[in-house]
Order: structure tokens, then C-alpha cells, then sequence
């Protein structure tokens, strides 16, 4: 099999895009509608709807848009405000801007209201799409590449194949200095000892304890349960075993740092990506599904998200493409036309996860030079931002950095 | 490595990892090839459940993908049987007494 080579959108941050997308957001529901509208004529053209609802501003998603509206996948941004929402709009509006990237801020209160601030955005976004698809490619390498990875919709099959298999690839990419970065630290508990010793540094390791720690510690009080009765029947022995699952998307690289939401990797390498808010608990659930993860990870610079699934999920994501990795060989046959790479051969004995590990990694490559995932083929721009509250990463998080 | 005189029935998802994983369920009665011994299960092997490829003493770690998920609570020899029954959780000591009873 030939790969075509990878190419990229050069950005002024240096950064490459895999894709060339005209990011239309909504800074409050009010405006969500609105956006839809806007943008649903071009969704398969490039136009792809991402936003925020609360109507309260929070620094964490001031910072995440901030983030995925300057994505290297992204070429251009439409802001879609309604007027009154406390979102920071000039200071999105101002760092998109200075990106170099052509912006434009529609207040709806302003604009006459819904059909006419429709019709405007409607030609915005028409222009740009011109202007964008005329924007030259450079030679892109996998070094360029920051991928991210989640599991959803998991089974008994999940860390057997599809998790460890895309660990593989990690091993892969992470060889070919691709920043690579994992997650679910609620889901890592039990493997933070056995993990902190693949930190670069003891430091490190000490703070990929305390990450895990505040997970469960956030969990509990959510009243999350670790370890079920069903999991023994499923043949789990511990909560490390269960854990293992989940961790085995990490492959077997060195870990090169922690991150939060919105950091973007200084270089190639292992990260670990902390969802778990600081400080109490408040706001509700850490993530309310799957997407909510996905959103984090592609304003961390992911240009492409492996998803591993069991029981079959169906979701792609604004912005970015997602791989799904089918772990379960019966899902595969009845949802193939929502799957990527069929895993589940490991448990058939047809493949070996080197062998998969490869495949998925191929396929990185080939969705990097245009090729369209099954959820984007299929019309998938699932897109979840909600409240949160960070304190910034400590200098231990970052050691090659430091 | 023991993949290749190992019955392909069970997974061995790393090199050094000391059990296996059934790829599927596999009957009481059934004679497998484990590490070239000849073992018969004594009780039938759900899917995803492991079985020992060497000898094991007690205090040794379970290794499973190239990481350690709890350690042997008995002498486990190879082929057999491994869960909560012969490993406990380094982690939350009461996950044996938890999901003992069924």
C-alpha cells in the first residue's frame, strides 16, 4: 500500500492543519440556532459548528475556545453572539485576530435579528471557504502531528484489543516524535504507581500520583463506583486489572508530561492529559460523555482523536477527525459502516496487535493526507463544552520544559 | 516466546506477562497447550478470564500487558485458574472480600 504523503495548512504559530475548516461558534445558546443555520449549508464543505452555552463567563472555556478557535485545523472563525451573554468576545475575537486568521464577530441583537444575522454569516462563510480552498499545503511530517486518544461505549473486549492495539500506534507515532496524549485519569486508578515509574522524571511521577489521586478522590464524592460486581464476572480481578483496560491506550513510551485542557505540548512525546477539575466539586460531572473529553483533547492540538469502542459508538467531532476503533468483532460486523479498524480480529486470532497497532497508525497517516474517517464520511460533528475550573499546570508537569 | 506453543485460544497480550487471556469461552474438560504442558481445565474459562502460564508463587505479581494488577494471595501453578480467589489488589485490599461473594 502507497501512502500519500501528508500536508498541512501552515499557521502563523507554526503549527500545521491537517484540515482547512471555517470554525463557526456560538458564545451562548441564545446563539446556537443561529449558528446551525449559518453554517448547515457548508457542512460538507468545511463548515463546522462548535460553542459555548452558559450565558455566565468561566475562564476555562474562554480558554478553550480561545484554543479551538486558533486550532491548526481551522482557517477561519465566525463569532456568533447574541449580544448580552457574558462571554470575554472581544478578547476571542482579538486572539483569533492575531493569529492571522480571518475573523468576523455577528451580534444577533445588532444585526436585525435571526434572518438577516443568518443571511450575513451565510455569505461570510461563503467567501471564506473560497478564499480557503485557494490556501497552498506544505509537506507535513509526523512529527507535526498531535494525536489524542478516548475510549466510550466500552465492553469486556476494549482492553484486549482496541486499547492496547492503539497503544501501539502511540508507540509508533511517539517513535516518529508525534506528541501523543492519553486521558480518564478516573478510569487510570490503581495504575498511577506502575505509571509513575515510566515518568521522565521522579517529579513527574509524583505528580501523575497526585492526578490520579484527585480523580478518585472527585469521583467518590460523585458517588462514581471503581470496581463492580459485573467486572469480577467479566474475569477482572482488581481495580488495577480494570484500570489496565483503560491504560493500555497509553502503549509503552516514556511519560513526558501532564497537561490540562487548552496546554498544547511543547514536543513529541507521551503526555497525560488531567480532566479532573481543581479544587471542590462543583459544576457536576468532570465530563458528561464522550465529546466533552474529545473538545478537550483538540484544544490541547489534537489533529486526530483515536476512539476505541466495544459496544459501538457512533460519534465523530467538530474540528477534528475521529478513528474508530472497533474493539469487539460481533459490533464490528453489525455497525462496519461506523468503523475504522475492526480490532477485534485479535480475539479471532486473525491479527496480532502489532498488526493492528500498524494499521491504525497507517491510517493516521492516510486521514492526515485528506482521507475522510467513517464519522466524518458519515456527517459527525458532535461538539460539547461545559463549565469547569483549572489551576494551572506546576512545573514538575512539564520537566523537558522546565 | 510462548505464544507459539501456546493453544491460540488464549491471548498472551505481552512478552512476559506470566498469564493469558481466553479469546473466548473455552469448556470444563478442555485440554490446552499452555507454554507446551498439556492442561486440563477443571472449570470452564469465561471470556476475557486468565489462566497462569508458569508457576507462581505467592507474593509474586500478576503482570498483564507489561503491568502488575495485584499479586498471588497462593502458590498458582501453570494452567491454572487465576482470580480473586488466588490474587488480591495491591491497591484496595478489600476488592477480594467485595466481589467474593457472588
Amino acid at each position: 500500500m502507497t501512502d500519500l504523503a501528508m500536508r498541512g495548512w501552515l499557521r502563523s504559530d507554526g503549527r500545521k492543519g491537517i484540515r482547512n475548516y471555517v470554525a463557526v461558534a456560538y458564545l451562548v445558546e441564545c446563539a446556537h440556532h443561529v449558528s446551525k443555520e449559518i453554517a448547515w449549508p457548508y457542512r460538507e464543505q468545511g463548515a463546522h459548528v462548535i460553542g459555548f452555552p452558559g450565558c455566565y463567563p468561566n475562564a476555562y472555556a474562554l480558554k478553550m475556545m480561545q484554543r479551538l478557535c486558533t486550532h491548526p485545523n481551522v482557517g477561519a472563525v465566525l463569532l456568533v453572539s447574541l449580544g448580552c451573554e457574558g462571554f470575554n468576545k472581544k478578547l476571542l475575537e482579538r486572539t483569533i485576530r492575531d493569529s492571522g486568521r480571518p475573523v468576523e464577530l455577528l451580534a444577533i441583537q445588532e444585526n436585525g435579528g435571526t434572518r438577516s444575522t443568518i443571511e450575513k454569516g451565510r455569505q461570510w462563510v461563503e467567501t471564506q471557504l473560497k478564499s480557503l480552498a485557494a490556501q497552498p499545503t506544505e509537506p507535513m511530517a509526523v512529527s507535526d502531528l498531535v494525536v489524542g486518544t478516548i475510549c466510550g461505549g466500552s465492553d469486556a473486549t476494549s482492553g484486549l484489543t482496541a486499547n492496547p492495539a492503539m497503544g501501539r500506534a502511540f508507540d509508533f507515532l511517539v517513535q516518529e516524535k508525534a506528541a501523543a496524549i492519553f486521558e480518564e485519569t478516573g478510569e487510570l486508578i490503581g495504575m498511577e504507581g506502575w505509571m509513575a515509574e515510566r515518568a521522565v522524571t521522579p517529579e513527574l511521577g509524583h505528580e501523575l500520583k497526585a492526578c490520579v489521586a484527585k480523580a478518585a478522590r472527585y469521583y467518590e464524592t460523585l458517588g462514581y463506583p471503581s470496581f463492580a460486581p459485573g467486572n469480577a464476572d467479566g474475569g477482572l480481578t482488581t481495580i488495577e486489572e480494570k484500570s489496565l483496560g483503560a491504560y493500555a491506550k497509553s502503549g509503552a513510551s516514556p511519560i513526558s508530561g501532564i497537561i490540562k485542557p487548552g496546554d498544547i505540548p511543547p514536543r513529541g512525546g507521551l503526555y497525560l492529559l488531567d480532566v479532573v477539575p481543581d479544587g471542590e466539586v462543583r459544576f457536576g460531572f468532570p465530563n458528561i460523555s464522550d465529546n466533552a473529553e474529545i473538545a478537550e483533547l483538540i484544544a490541547c492540538g489534537a489533529h486526530v482523536i483515536l476512539f476505541s469502542t466495544g459496544r459501538g459508538s457512533v460519534v465523530g467531532s467538530a474540528l477534528a477527525p475521529v478513528i474508530k476503533v472497533c474493539a469487539n468483532p460481533r459490533t464490528f460486523a453489525r455497525m462496519a459502516d461506523d468503523m475504522d479498524v475492526n480490532a477485534g480480529r485479535i480475539l479471532e486470532g486473525s491479527a496480532d496487535l502489532d498488526t493492528v497497532g500498524r494499521e491504525i497508525f497507517d491510517l493516521i497517516k492516510r486521514v492526515g493526507a485528506g482521507e475522510a474517517t467513517r464519522s466524518e464520511g458519515l456527517g459527525h460533528q458532535e461538539f460539547i463544552l461545559t463549565y469547569k475550573s483549572f489551576e494551572p499546570i506546576g512545573p514538575a508537569c512539564l520537566p523537558a520544559v522546565a | 516466546m510462548a505464544s507459539s506453543d501456546t493453544d491460540p485460544r488464549l491471548l498472551v497480550l505481552a512478552p512476559g506477562d506470566n498469564i493469558a487471556v481466553a479469546r473466548l469461552e473455552i469448556a470444563a474438560g478442555t485440554t490446552l497447550q499452555v507454554v507446551g504442558r498439556p492442561v486440563m481445565l477443571q472449570r470452564a474459562l469465561g471470556f476475557g478470564h486468565k489462566i497462569a502460564l508458569r508457576d507462581i508463587a505467592a507474593g509474586e505479581r500478576i503482570v498483564k500487558y507489561g503491568a502488575p494488577i495485584g499479586r498471588a494471595t497462593a502458590d498458582i501453578a501453570l494452567g491454572d485458574y487465576v482470580h480473586n480467589h488466588n490474587v488480591a489488589s495491591d491497591y484496595m485490599p478489600n476488592t477480594v472480600a467485595v466481589e467474593a461473594a457472588p
